[in-house]
């Protein structure tokens, strides 16, 4: 076990695992996370907390981790090296193991000029990559990064990362991946699908790498809300494709948001037939509340409990 | 109003503007006072520079009697004029002097009576908007 | 070469207000290149400069001076005759220069007409985009030419990002994305298989601006 966690528990025992996303509060109201974690509650193996995400100031990932767990629910924290060097990274490591997190998801991060502080100074000490390993190295061999320190102890975490089927070249990225697992990740997260043709030809280079078998691949998946969120999503979100059939779909439709949920629910089953998919990261942007509904649509329910 | 005409320079392009002036001259068409000509070879041999140094030393109004777009023996040069015309006028906006101080006159060799009528409602235009108070010499 | 661009002219009036009588010192290297500060384009701000002042009714004397470069105690020396004419010295060159002056004339308050922006290429005739950093450990033999310090905007040694599309940065679509022109070059070198190794984390301590400002000294150079 690389730290015991129950989403790595879920994934050693065979069972196909389920995570939600959490964003923070933009302050520091601890009832917004009370109320998230309430809407998510059973029906989940663990849930993504972001970390500033869209380089929007909100409450960091670690400290609400904490309050998850408080909470009586799983965190996989998220990590972005955008805003943060490896001495700050590699303490806010020791931090979290102590604070009780068990999974980490490293990420690039969204470009600080998205957000709400673009005169901020961008660090990128280390890019995502090079995090997965830094953290590999803490938990394995028990070094800093520079292999000098020593760490007393233990470093435990189950360490994740992101993959997008549906960015350029798309020859190069499945061989990205490959980079992570090489660097030491245990499990990836998609970028949301819509065009199943694409992820489906992505899944098939995975396999040919081998990666299925090194790492835990979890399809993302983000339920539509309306047309209007899938013209905007199609036309003004980098890296997401959103087929004009499904378009179409909702636009026919008597109501927008039943259709999405359907629409959602039949995805999840798609996915769940592909080798290689071991679980499903939904993405409810907004939308936590249907995530019940969604999982027990999808037959997703109960959760397995495992000691 | 000012005994004394608005002093106006304009740069006339050997291939076109200087031929169209000797037509207006040779014509008897009415010119207007205190007008310096400055023959160029082409249009796009003035820099940015020469119009505001006329300007700066003493012109009330700088005009540029060029060949019609399409017509540029040396294939861009009245591209490129324009192009230093456009970045001359924001630096006239910046200076705080009015954009009618700097203007383009496309003509061709026989634009004789154009050309004058065009000088005339120039000075006209000149007069009315006061002497350029960035120049720096005197009369 | 160092690119840079003319602050705005309204900055520029408001350093030289207290002031009749200014040297405006250009530099015939680099800025020349990029039309910032050559001695055409000190001409230009000058004579500009000259009308507002004229028409505001505060007249302002203006010398002008470009030497060869402005970054070196040698060409610096040879404005001294005129910088002890005049109150004050707008300097048209890059940083620079503009301390290298400073450095020079001690009771001559030297201001700054360009903003210095980055280390480029002439793209084409008036654009320059930036390419280089000055990281100090240049890894351009990795990247098949291409530096992702300079172009890529997440600095990514192991990249593209999930927004990367259509080979364009997900920051501003007219920015290529770096790692898709490096991609694309390794194709054409048939060096695809580098990309495959991992990059590991820049020593930005050791080499770079993040230690400290740094030297060379050549030993065997000097006099």
């Amino acid at each position: 076990m690389k730290s015991g966690s129950n989403l790595e528990k879920v994934f050693v025992n065979g069972h196909f695992a389920v995570t939600a996303e959490l964003g923070p509060p933009k302050n520091n109201d601890v009832s917004v996370i009370q109320r998230k974690v309430d809407f998510l509650r059973g029906y989940i193996d663990a849930v993504n907390i972001t970390d500033n995400q869209t380089a929007i100031v909100r409450m960091s990932s670690i400290a609400t981790s904490v309050f998850v767990i408080q909470m009586g629910m799983e965190p996989v924290m998220q990590m972005v090296t955008r805003d943060r060097n490896r001495i700050a990274m590699q303490s806010d490591l020791f931090g979290a193991t102590a604070l009780g997190i068990k999974n980490i998801v490293c990420l690039t991060g969204d470009h600080h000029t998205f957000g709400n502080q673009v005169h901020a100074k961008n660090v990128h000490d280390l890019d995502s990559v090079q995090l997965i390993h830094m953290v590999k190295t803490m938990r394995d061999e028990k070094v800093l990064m520079g292999g000098e320190e020593k760490i007393e102890g233990d470093v435990n975490m189950f360490i994740g990362g992101a993959a997008n089927p549906f960015a350029d070249p798309f020859e190069f990225r499945a061989l990205r991946t490959a980079k992570k697992a090489a660097a030491g990740v245990d499990f990836i997260q998609t970028q949301c699908i819509y065009d199943m043709v694409r992820f489906k030809e992505w899944m098939k280079m995975i396999r040919d790498l081998g990666v299925d078998k090194k790492v835990h691949i979890m399809a993302g998946i983000t339920p539509l809300k309306s047309t209007g969120m899938a013209r905007y999503m199609a036309k003004n979100v980098a890296g997401i494709t959103i087929p004009d059939a499904l378009i179409d779909r909702m636009a026919k439709a008597a109501k927008g948001s039943e259709e999405g949920i359907k629409i959602c629910v039949e995805q999840i089953q798609e996915v769940r037939e592909i080798e290689g998919v071991h679980g499903v990261h939904i993405m409810a942007i907004e939308w936590e509340q249907m995530i019940g509904k969604i999982t027990e649509m999808a037959g997703l329910l109960p959760r397995p409990k495992i000691d | 109003m000012s005994p004394v005409a608005p002093k106006i320079v304009a740069f006339c392009c050997e291939q076109s503007g200087v031929l169209a002036l000797d037509m207006a001259k040779s014509s008897n068409a009415k010119l207007p006072d205190n007008l310096e000509l400055v023959p160029v070879p082409c249009s796009g041999r003035i820099e940015t520079l020469y119009l505001l140094r006329a300007l700066e030393s003493g012109a009330d109004g700088v005009v540029v009697f060029a060949c019609y777009e399409e017509n540029c023996r040396y294939l861009q040069g009245n591209i490129r004029l324009k192009s230093r015309v456009g970045y001359a006028k924001q630096l006239l906006a910046k200076i705080g002097l009015e954009p009618e101080r700097l203007e383009i006159f496309p003509l061709a060799t026989n634009s004789g009576v154009k050309c004058a009528e065009f000088l005339m409602r120039k000075s006209d235009q000149l007069g009315a908007l006061g002497p350029n108070l960035g120049k720096t010499a005197k009369e | 070469m160092i690119k840079a661009e003319q602050k705005p002219f309204e900055e520029i009036l408001e350093y030289l207000a207290p002031y009749d009588k200014i040297l405006l010192s250009g530099c015939g290297a680099c800025v020349t290149v990029c039309h910032a500060g050559g001695e055409k384009d000190a001409a230009l701000l000058a004579s500009a400069l000259r009308m507002a002042r004229q028409k505001m009714g505060k007249p302002l004397e203006i010398l002008e001076s470009t030497p060869a470069r402005q970054c070196e105690p040698e060409f610096a020396e040879e404005l001294s005759e005129t910088i002890g004419q005049v109150q004050a010295v707008l300097s048209v060159s890059c940083g620079v220069g503009v301390q290298t002056l400073a450095r020079r004339y001690t009771a001559t308050q030297i201001y700054p007409g360009v903003n210095t922006t980055f280390l480029g290429e002439t793209v084409a005739h008036g654009v320059w985009e930036e390419r280089c950093q000055a990281c100090g450990n240049c890894i351009l033999e990795k990247t098949a030419g291409v530096c992702p310090i300079a172009r890529c905007a997440k600095q990514l040694l192991n990249g593209p990002c999930g927004g990367s599309a259509n080979g364009k940065c997900e920051i501003k679509r007219e920015t290529d994305c770096a790692w898709q022109l490096i991609y694309d070059r390794s194709k054409s070198l048939g060096q695809l298989h580098r990309l495959t190794e991992i990059i590991p984390a820049k020593q930005w301590g050791t080499q770079s601006r993040d230690s400290g400002p740094r030297r060379i000294a050549r030993e065997d150079l000097k006099v």
